[in-house]
């Protein structure tokens, strides 16, 4: 490994006089404060002074001249980042999730599974999970069904069909907590005189049966209603994803099928839904984790009605209003456990095909 | 030789270093704090208050009684560590990270007693006020009543600058007059009487908006039907929230529910449920005493309307002679580091003048009893008068009566009750368990 090394004067000194100026940035900012135009910049000056220190590292180990050695130098902050911001706080989590800590002093008391054994029978993560559950399953299904409607007809070579490509997938650059604001006015279920949103156009056009009172309807329904915003912004993104697996089956494909007598609705059936598995399980793995971590939008359209509460909800109410740290941590966990279900078989199966190749 | 340094590297931590810096003050909005206090030479006396007023009349409050400040204490620097976020939930969430982290601010808001006592003072975060009180006179210009209410085993713990009430029942007086209710209803039975007629002149008896306003309906039903005494004691210990009279009060409280706006579960905060008995939809609705700024104050900051004819207000049935009060009030930290700079912010907020400076703006009352009356509204006026006379008794939602993990148990059986109003039952079987685990039955 250090056959190579070949030392370089004007580069060492460069390395060197990095290494002085980062750790005496970084050694100062410890000192003193680095105010510009009134705003307080000691944590960033301490990582720009962190990251000229790093570079004058790399520059010393670039002149060992081994591509193996300065790919792990350059990959190992982050590498040790991810270690300590998502696992060290993912023990973390589920250490506190173990204990009783209630209030601002931390407890770590061991109760064991106490926390998961409570949720278990309480009333509203019941409720909860129930929601969740109702969410995912109908959100995705829609979002799937949509997209490849979408995808398919665009796929008929139609004019204009970047346009329609750019409306569909618009939405999705919208953030959840606005398009919930907005669509909680719209599907606005007051009656009467102050009738308002999508139920006031139908009562204009005299479809008096199809006025809804919405998300404030029974469960499950209400929760149903919920989806419609969720839909509305990422069926365009599953279109995109199917419209680029359709795009991939070979023309040639369709070719022989059409000399075999196949018609068009055929080739849909037999030659690309099948070849679009692959993209179905994807579009499942990503609008899922979505879904089961879903917070954003259901605040925004339920103003924290616990009829139409999420586990997301819960663990911030919990955790922040009534100081149960310990409580929310156990909701964290099994929020992040229901996520790991869906996306560690994808993981594993894509790297077990991966390997195969 | 194979390959040259890697100056494309350098490009790009160059770039990636511009970015962070240029990201840098909406990445930082939160306030990180200063590695090291550094020693800097006497000149720049500085008090941090925490606080979430940073909007509308709040906002415009905290700057009159700084200028007081400023004025008593010019060689003191205010430091506004304001965090917006509605009645605090963002602000608190905040501040419990920066007290866990020990970097508490020099004083902060809270609302007085249980949210103070229950949650900082159980946490070692807040020091008691016995010398403050005792060399400043402050408790001798409060009501007798106020005292126990902010206070832990006979030691005071804040210090109240403003008075909200909570009991106060807001109407339309042409909706009742159209329906032929001819007398405000005083008891929670005539109410119901009242109701009859409204709903058959098709209008909605009371209004109710998102699930904070229904607690807050909550105890103004409780306090109505129990009465001052009955309700303290279930704060207590020795509660017994399982109580027939408990009973009673929570199916009065079932049969108001069912009196209410059907999409009240909609309305996105207090302001819309209003709206509904000015807009003359509604006849009724019970909401605290910061409803007159937004129906008086002229628009955009509020509706503009007349007080006693487009709108009037009464204590909410079955309170009469009652004060249901919620305060902000500022802490003492414990291990306070600056203590000298603190108390000197505390002898402001307390003051008559800093009270004088800050309630007329903000539109609550003084905590102290002897502020000249002249400076205020009507309806203020009228608050100032009962807040001598009347029997104090702390509000549930607004923080006084029940620390936070005991008020969240609440909130979340209080939720699950609106899911199903007929589950009484259920309801006061989840009331009495969440005073066994985090309230006063512990």
């Amino acid at each position: 490994m250090f056959r190579r090394f070949k030392l370089r004067i004007p580069q060492l000194v460069f390395a060197i006089g990095c290494m002085i100026v980062g750790f005496a940035a970084m050694f100062a900012l410890t000192k003193i404060d680095l105010v510009i135009a009134g705003r307080n910049f000691t944590s960033i000056g301490i990582l720009a002074g962190a990251l000229i220190f790093y570079i004058g590292i790399l520059a010393i180990i670039a002149m060992f001249e081994s591509e193996k050695l300065l790919s792990i130098s350059l990959l190992l902050p982050s590498i040790i980042a991810v270690a300590i911001f998502v696992y060290v706080f993912i023990g973390w989590s589920i250490r506190v999730s173990l204990s009783q800590w209630k209030g601002l002093i931390p407890d770590y008391t061991w109760v064991g599974l106490q926390q998961y054994v409570d949720l278990s029978k309480d009333p509203r993560f019941l409720i909860d999970v129930r929601n969740t559950v109702v969410f995912t399953i109908v959100f995705i299904t829609a979002c799937i069904l949509l997209g490849l409607g979408l995808a398919i007809l665009l796929d008929q070579k139609l004019k204009g069909e970047a346009i329609f490509r750019g409306i569909f997938l618009f939405p999705l650059s919208i953030s959840f907590i606005a398009s919930g604001v907005v669509w909680g006015w719209l599907m606005n279920p007051a009656t009467g005189s102050r009738i308002t949103g999508i139920n006031l156009i139908f009562q204009s056009l005299g479809l008096n049966g199809l006025i809804s009172t919405w998300h404030a309807s029974p469960q499950p329904w209400g929760m149903v209603f919920t989806v419609i915003p969720a839909v509305w912004q990422l069926s365009g993104f599953a279109m995109a994803l199917y419209l680029g697996g359709i795009r991939s089956v070979p023309e040639d494909l369709r070719e022989a099928a059409r000399v075999d007598g196949a018609s068009e609705v055929q080739i849909y059936r037999y030659i690309i839904l099948p070849m679009l598995q692959p993209v179905t399980l994807s579009a499942v793995i990503i609008l899922g984790h979505m879904s089961l971590k879903i917070f954003d939008l259901i605040v925004a359209i339920g103003n924290k009605d616990i009829r139409l509460d999420v586990p997301g909800i819960y663990m911030w109410t919990t955790t922040f209003d009534g100081t149960n740290y310990a409580q929310g941590a156990a909701i964290g966990i099994l929020m992040l456990i229901s996520v790991a279900l869906l996306v560690v078989p994808y993981l594993v199966y894509n790297m077990r095909t991966e390997t195969q190749l | 030789m194979k390959k040259n340094f890697p100056y494309g590297i350098l490009v790009v931590f160059a770039i990636a270093a511009m970015l962070l810096a240029a990201c840098g003050p909406t990445a930082t909005a939160v306030p990180t704090p200063a590695p090291v206090d550094t020693e800097v030479p006497a000149a720049s006396k500085k008090v941090e208050v925490f606080s979430w007023w940073v909007g509308g009349g709040e906002a415009a409050g905290l700057t009159a009684m700084t200028k007081v400040f400023a004025t008593q204490y010019p060689d003191i620097e205010f430091v506004n560590a304001a965090v917006a976020g509605g009645s605090g939930t963002n602000a608190r969430a905040v501040l419990a990270t920066r007290l866990q982290a020990g970097d508490a601010p020099d004083s902060w808001q809270a609302h007085a007693g249980q949210e103070i006592i229950g949650t900082y003072v159980a946490a070692n975060q807040v020091a008691p006020l016995d010398d403050f009180f005792a060399k400043s006179g402050f408790g001798a210009v409060l009501p007798k009543t106020l005292l126990p209410l902010i206070s832990k085993d006979g030691h005071p713990y804040s210090v109240p600058v403003n008075i909200h009430r909570s009991n106060v029942m807001w109407y339309s007086p042409k909706v009742l007059k159209d329906a032929g209710v001819t007398a405000v209803p005083t008891t929670w039975d005539e109410f119901f009487a009242a109701c009859d007629k409204i709903v058959a002149a098709k209008k909605t008896c009371i209004a109710l908006g998102p699930q904070w306003t229904a607690m807050h309906l909550f105890e103004n039903v409780m306090i109505g039907t129990l009465g001052a005494d009955k309700w303290n004691a279930l704060w207590n210990k020795g509660a017994d929230w399982a109580s027939a009279d408990v009973k009673k009060g929570l199916d009065n409280y079932a049969k108001v529910l069912a009196l209410t706006n059907s999409d009240h579960s909609t309305l996105t905060d207090w302001q819309p449920a209003i709206k509904l008995v000015t807009d003359g939809d509604a006849a009724f609705n019970i909401m605290g005493d910061w409803a007159d700024g937004y129906l008086e104050n002229a628009a955009p900051d509020g509706l503009g309307l007349k007080a006693h004819t487009d709108f009037d207000w009464a204590p909410t049935p079955g309170t009469k002679g009652i004060f249901v009060f919620l305060s902000d009030s500022f802490v003492l930290p414990a291990n306070a580091k600056h203590p000298e700079e603190t108390n000197a912010w505390l002898t402001v907020a307390a003051s008559k003048a800093g009270q004088e400076a800050f309630n007329p703006v903000k539109g609550s009352i003084c905590a102290r009893t002897d502020c000249d009356q002249s400076l205020f509204n009507e309806y203020l006026k009228s608050a100032g008068k009962d807040w001598l006379s009347d029997t104090v008794v702390g509000s549930l939602t607004h923080g006084v009566v029940a620390n936070d993990s005991w008020k969240s148990k609440i909130d979340t059986a209080l939720g699950l009750f609106l899911a199903d109003p007929s589950k009484v039952a259920d309801f006061q079987t989840a009331l009495a368990a969440a005073c066994s685990s985090d309230g006063a039955c512990k």
